[in-house]
C-alpha cells in the first residue's frame, strides 16, 4: 500500500513535472534588438524587413517558407500541389484547404472570409500595398466554404505560392481590418499597429519606431507554445551596439542584420556567449539609380515619373552610369564590409543557383580608365577644379543610404573612386527608422528617393523571385500615387521588361522561366538602372541559451518563434 | 541720441570710460593672469587652436584619402595617430575634424549667447516683457529638442543647400539649429541677474543722470553680468561640440565624409579593442578644448567681477 502509495506520488510528481516544463510562458521573456526600429506592424503598408519581421510574429500567412526552400503550412492544412488536387492540372487555379482549429487572438475563428479579404484588401490598388506584386494575375479569391479559399489565375501559374506566402503576404482579420479598404488603409493607426492575428503572440504595448511588447497568445493552437510569456522587441541603436549585447554582454537574445565590421564582429564573438547565424538568400547591396529628376525646384513634381517626362539631367545616359558602375571594386567593399558573410556579384538576382546569371561578371575587375574614356565620350569634360562640367552643369551626385558604419565606409569608398571620375558626390546618411519607414510626409524615405543614387539591401521573399523582378516594371514605380510603397523606387521604365515579366507570368517550364529571370536581371544590369554591390548573407547573432532557432532568408527569421525556448 | 548727449558730461562721473576702459583692460589682464588655471586653459587653447589652424600645412595628408591596404594600424613614425579601418589616416582626420568642430563650437556659442543675453537682458530690464520673453524661454525648453531639429532640418536642409552648397549650407543650418535651441539657459541666469542689478544704487544713478535704456542695459549691467555669461559660453561651447557629433549620428549633421571629433569618437567606438588610440584623440582634444575653456571662463569670470578687481 505503502509502496503503491509512493509510486502514485512519483508518477503524479513526474507528471507535474512534465507538465511545467512544456508549459506555455515557462521561459519568461525574449529580448530581440532589432537596430531599425519596427515603424508599423502591417506588412501590406511597409516594405521595411524590419517591419515584416516584426509583423510576422503576430500574423500567420497560409504557408511558410523552411530553411531549405519548401514549404510548410501555418494556417493551411496542407501545401496544394497537383498530385493532391490542390492545384489543377491547368496551372490556373489553387485551392488552399484551411485549418479548422485555428482562432484569432481575440476569440473569434479564422475563417475562408478572413482570406478572401486580405486578397481585396491588398489589390485595391488604392492602399498603396506593397505586397501588391504577390497577387499578380490573380482573377479572383473564392471562399468555396468557411475553410477552402480559391484562387483562379487569368493565366496558368507554375508557381502558384506567392499570394498568402511567407511573411510578406500573411492573413489580416476581416473583422478589424473592414474599414480599411483603399485609402483608408494609411489612416487605420490602431489596425496598423496592432493589429489581431492567430500567431504565437500578441501585440501588448506599440511605440513605432522604438519599443514592440509582445505577449504569449493564450489561444495559440498548440497548447505548450510559445515556450516565452513575452516578447520584447527592442529598436534603435546601431548593428555594432546590437551585436555587443547579444554576444559580449548578454542582454539581448537575439540581434538581427550584423552590418558591422567583420573584423569587429569575429571580436565580439571570441567572447563566447553567443554566437553568429547566417544564411545566404537573394540579400543583394545595391546602389539604385534614380531616373527621375529630383531636384527640389521642381515642388510637388520632384522626383515623379511623369510618363519619363522628367529625367534625370545626369543620369538619364546610360553611359554615366556605366562608367559610375565600372569605377566600383566590389572585392574591396566585400573585404572590408562583410568578409566571410558576402561575396561579391554582378547580379540583382544572385540565388538560387538556377536563376544566377554568368552574363555581367566584368564588373567585378574596377576599371577606372574606362570610365573616365566613357564619360569624355559621353560630353562630360573637367572643369578646372577637376569636377566635370557638361552644358554648365555640374556632375554633381547626391548619395544617400541609411546609417549604419558599413555602409558610411562603402559611401567613403565609393566616393572616392568617383572623385577620380571627376565626379563630384555629396554623401548624406539617414537614420535607419526613418529612412525604411513608410511616413509619406517625410521627405528622407528611400520610397521617395530624393537623391541621386542611393544604397541598401534588399532580397526576394522565398525561393521563386518572380514576385521580386516584377518590382522593377513601369507598374510598380514609386510616386505620389502610391504614396512612395512602390517598389520600383529608381523609376526606372522598359516596355521590354515588363513584356518580360508577363511572359514570365506565363512560362510553366521551370528552365524556360530560369532563362526569363536571367534576360530581366541582365536587363537591369547592362542598362546600370542597378548596381550590385555584394551578395549578402543574412547575419544575426543568438544567445548560447536560446535554443530552436532556425535562421533562414526564404521567409521571416523569426518564422518559428513559437518553437523557440530557453535551453540550459 | 539725445540720451547719449545729455549723458556725455556725466561719463566722468561713472567708472567705465573709453580711458578707465584701457586700464581696466590692463587690470582684467593682470588679475587673469594671476589665476594658474586660466593661464594654462589659455595656453593649451591656443596650442589646440594652432595645432588644428597650422597643422595641415605641417603634416599634408588629405584626410579622406583611403589606403585599403594600411587599414587598422597603431601609431608609427609614418602614421603617428596610425590608420582607421578604410586606412586614412588619423591624424589628418583629427586636425581637420578640429577645425569642424572648433568653428560649429565658437559659432554656435556665439549664437546661443547674443541670444541669451538680449533675451535675459531685456527681459530682465523691461517688466512688461519680462512675461512674455520667460514664457518664451520656457516654451523652448519644454520643446523636445529632437522632433523641433528634425522639423527644421527637413524645413531648410534643400533651400540652404541649393543657396549655400552642401558643405556650407549644412555648416550654417547645423551651427543655427545648435544656437537657437542652447540660448535658454543663458537667457534665465541673465535675467535672473539683471532683476537684481537694476535696483541697484548705480543703476539708479544713471537713470537720474538722464542715461537712456539701452546706454544703461549695455554699459552699466552687462558688465556685470558677463560673469554668468562667460561661464555660459564655455559650457556652451562645450554644449555645441557634442550637439553636433549627436546630429551627425542621427543623420542630421555633416555628411559622414566631413571629420569632426564628435564624429571620430563616435566612428572609432566600435573599433575600442582594436585600435584603441581611435577614439583616444578625439576623446582628449574634446575634453582638453572643453576644459580648457572652462578654466579660462572662470578666470574671466573672476577678472571681470568688479567686486574681485583690484584686490591683491
Amino acid at each position: 500500500m505503502k509502496f503503491l502509495r509512493t509510486i502514485i506520488l512519483i508518477v503524479g510528481l513526474l507528471a507535474l513535472m512534465g507538465t511545467s516544463l512544456a508549459q506555455r510562458g515557462r521561459d519568461g521573456n525574449l529580448d530581440l534588438l532589432y537596430w531599425q526600429a519596427v515603424s508599423i506592424l502591417n506588412p501590406y503598408l511597409s516594405g521595411g524587413t524590419k517591419d515584416i519581421y516584426g509583423s510576422s510574429i503576430v500574423l500567420e500567412p497560409l504557408a511558410r517558407y523552411a530553411p531549405d526552400g519548401s514549404f510548410v503550412p501555418f494556417l493551411a492544412a496542407e501545401i496544394p500541389t497537383v498530385e493532391n488536387g490542390g492545384i489543377a492540372e491547368d496551372l490556373t487555379s489553387i485551392t488552399w484547404k484551411l485549418r479548422d482549429d485555428v482562432v484569432w487572438s481575440d476569440g473569434t475563428p479564422f475563417t475562408a472570409a478572413d482570406v478572401v479579404f486580405t486578397g481585396e484588401y491588398c489589390m485595391n490598388d488604392e492602399a498603396g500595398c506593397t505586397a501588391r506584386n504577390f497577387f499578380n494575375d490573380i482573377e479572383s479569391i473564392e471562399a468555396l466554404d468557411d475553410h477552402t479559399v480559391h484562387i483562379t489565375f487569368s493565366v496558368p501559374k507554375p508557381f502558384p505560392y506567392s499570394a498568402f506566402v511567407s511573411a510578406e503576404s500573411p492573413i489580416l482579420q476581416r473583422a478589424q481590418f473592414a474599414d480599411c479598404i483603399g485609402v483608408r488603409a494609411q489612416a487605420c493607426s490602431a489596425q496598423n499597429f496592432g493589429p489581431i492575428g492567430t500567431g504565437p503572440f500578441v501585440v501588448r504595448d506599440f511605440r513605432p519606431n522604438d519599443v514592440v511588447t509582445y505577449e504569449a497568445n493564450e489561444l495559440f493552437r498548440e497548447a505548450d507554445k510559445p515556450a516565452f510569456q513575452t516578447v520584447t522587441l527592442k529598436g534603435g541603436g546601431d548593428a555594432a551596439s546590437a551585436a555587443r549585447a547579444v554576444l559580449e554582454t548578454g542582454e539581448a537574445d537575439w540581434a538581427w542584420n550584423l552590418q558591422v565590421d567583420p573584423v569587429v564582429l569575429a571580436q565580439m564573438e571570441a567572447a563566447g556567449i553567443g554566437q553568429l547565424t547566417s544564411s545566404f538568400g537573394t540579400s543583394v547591396e545595391r546602389i539604385l539609380v534614380n531616373f527621375t529628376n529630383v531636384d527640389a525646384s521642381l515642388g510637388n513634381d520632384r522626383g515623379e515619373y511623369m510618363d519619363g517626362n522628367n529625367p534625370h539631367p545626369i543620369l538619364a545616359d546610360l553611359r554615366v552610369r556605366q562608367a559610375l558602375s565600372m569605377a566600383i571594386d566590389r572585392e574591396i567593399l566585400v573585404e572590408i564590409g562583410y568578409g566571410p558573410t558576402g561575396t561579391t556579384t554582378c547580379n540583382i538576382i544572385p540565388a538560387p543557383e538556377i536563376y544566377a546569371s554568368s552574363a555581367n561578371d566584368d564588373c567585378l575587375m574596377q576599371d577606372v580608365e574606362g570610365a573616365n574614356a566613357l564619360l569624355d565620350e559621353a560630353g562630360w569634360e573637367r572643369g578646372a577644379d577637376g569636377v566635370r562640367v557638361k552644358d554648365g552643369r555640374r556632375f554633381s551626385l547626391l548619395y544617400q543610404t541609411s546609417t549604419n558604419a558599413v555602409r558610411q565606409d562603402f559611401q567613403a569608398l565609393i566616393k572616392e573612386w568617383w572623385e577620380e571620375l571627376g565626379v563630384e558626390v555629396e554623401l548624406r546618411n539617414i537614420d535607419a527608422g526613418v529612412f525604411f519607414g513608410n511616413d509619406p510626409s517625410s521627405p528622407d524615405t528611400y520610397g521617395k528617393f530624393w537623391a541621386d543614387v542611393q544604397m541598401f539591401t534588399s532580397s526576394a521573399a522565398g525561393t521563386d523571385v518572380e514576385a521580386y523582378a516584377n518590382r522593377w516594371t513601369c507598374g510598380e514605380i514609386s510616386g505620389r500615387q502610391n504614396q512612395w510603397l512602390g517598389n520600383n523606387q529608381h523609376r526606372w521604365c522598359e516596355s521590354e521588361y515588363d513584356a518580360l515579366s508577363d511572359q514570365l507570368a506565363q512560362t510553366v517550364d521551370i528552365d524556360e522561366r530560369a532563362e526569363l529571370i536571367k534576360a530581366m536581371n541582365d536587363m537591369l544590369v547592362q542598362d546600370v538602372a542597378v548596381m550590385p554591390l555584394v551578395h549578402r548573407a543574412d547575419v544575426s547573432a543568438r544567445a548560447n541559451s536560446l535554443m530552436g532557432t532556425q535562421k533562414q532568408s526564404w521567409d521571416s527569421e523569426l518564422w518559428n518563434i513559437a518553437d523557440w525556448y530557453r535551453g540550459q | 541720441m539725445s540720451d547719449i548727449d545729455l549723458a556725455r558730461p556725466t561719463e566722468s562721473l561713472q567708472a567705465p570710460t573709453s580711458a578707465a576702459t584701457r586700464k581696466g583692460a590692463a587690470e582684467i589682464w593682470h588679475q587673469f593672469s594671476r589665476h594658474t588655471g586660466a593661464v594654462i586653459g589659455m595656453i593649451v587653447f591656443v596650442t589646440i587652436v594652432a595645432v588644428v589652424l597650422l597643422g595641415p600645412y605641417v603634416y599634408p595628408v588629405k584626410a579622406s584619402e583611403t589606403n585599403v591596404r594600411a587599414r587598422n594600424q597603431g601609431p608609427s613614425v609614418e602614421r603617428p595617430f596610425g590608420t582607421d579601418n578604410l586606412g586614412r589616416d588619423l591624424l589628418a582626420q583629427n586636425l581637420a575634424g578640429g577645425r569642424v568642430s572648433l568653428a560649429v563650437g565658437v559659432s554656435a556659442m556665439l549664437i546661443s549667447i547674443v541670444l541669451g543675453t538680449i533675451v535675459g537682458q531685456v527681459a530682465g530690464y523691461f517688466p512688461r516683457l519680462d512675461g512674455p520673453l520667460m514664457r518664451l524661454t520656457d516654451l523652448f525648453l519644454a520643446l523636445p529638442i529632437l522632433p523641433l531639429l528634425l522639423v527644421i532640418i527637413m524645413l531648410f536642409r534643400d533651400t540652404l543647400r541649393s543657396s549655400f552648397g552642401p558643405q556650407t549650407g549644412i555648416f550654417l543650418l547645423i551651427v543655427t539649429v545648435i544656437g537657437i535651441t542652447s540660448w535658454m539657459n543663458t537667457a534665465r541666469v541673465v535675467r535672473g541677474d539683471v532683476l537684481a542689478l537694476k535696483e541697484r544704487e548705480f543703476v539708479t544713478a544713471a537713470d537720474a543722470l538722464g542715461s537712456g535704456h539701452g546706454r544703461i542695459m549695455w554699459f552699466h549691467i552687462l558688465p556685470n553680468v558677463m560673469s554668468p555669461i562667460l561661464v555660459s559660453a564655455s559650457l556652451g561651447m562645450a554644449g555645441a561640440i557634442i550637439t553636433e557629433s549627436a546630429l551627425s549620428f542621427l543623420g542630421l549633421g555633416f555628411p559622414s565624409d566631413v571629420p569632426t571629433w564628435g564624429r571620430l569618437l563616435f566612428d572609432g567606438k566600435d573599433y575600442l579593442n582594436i585600435t584603441p588610440m581611435r577614439v583616444v584623440w578625439p576623446g582628449l582634444f574634446i575634453s582638453l578644448t572643453v576644459l580648457s575653456i572652462n578654466f579660462m571662463g572662470d578666470g574671466l569670470r573672476d577678472a571681470l567681477d568688479p567686486r574681485l578687481r583690484g584686490r591683491e
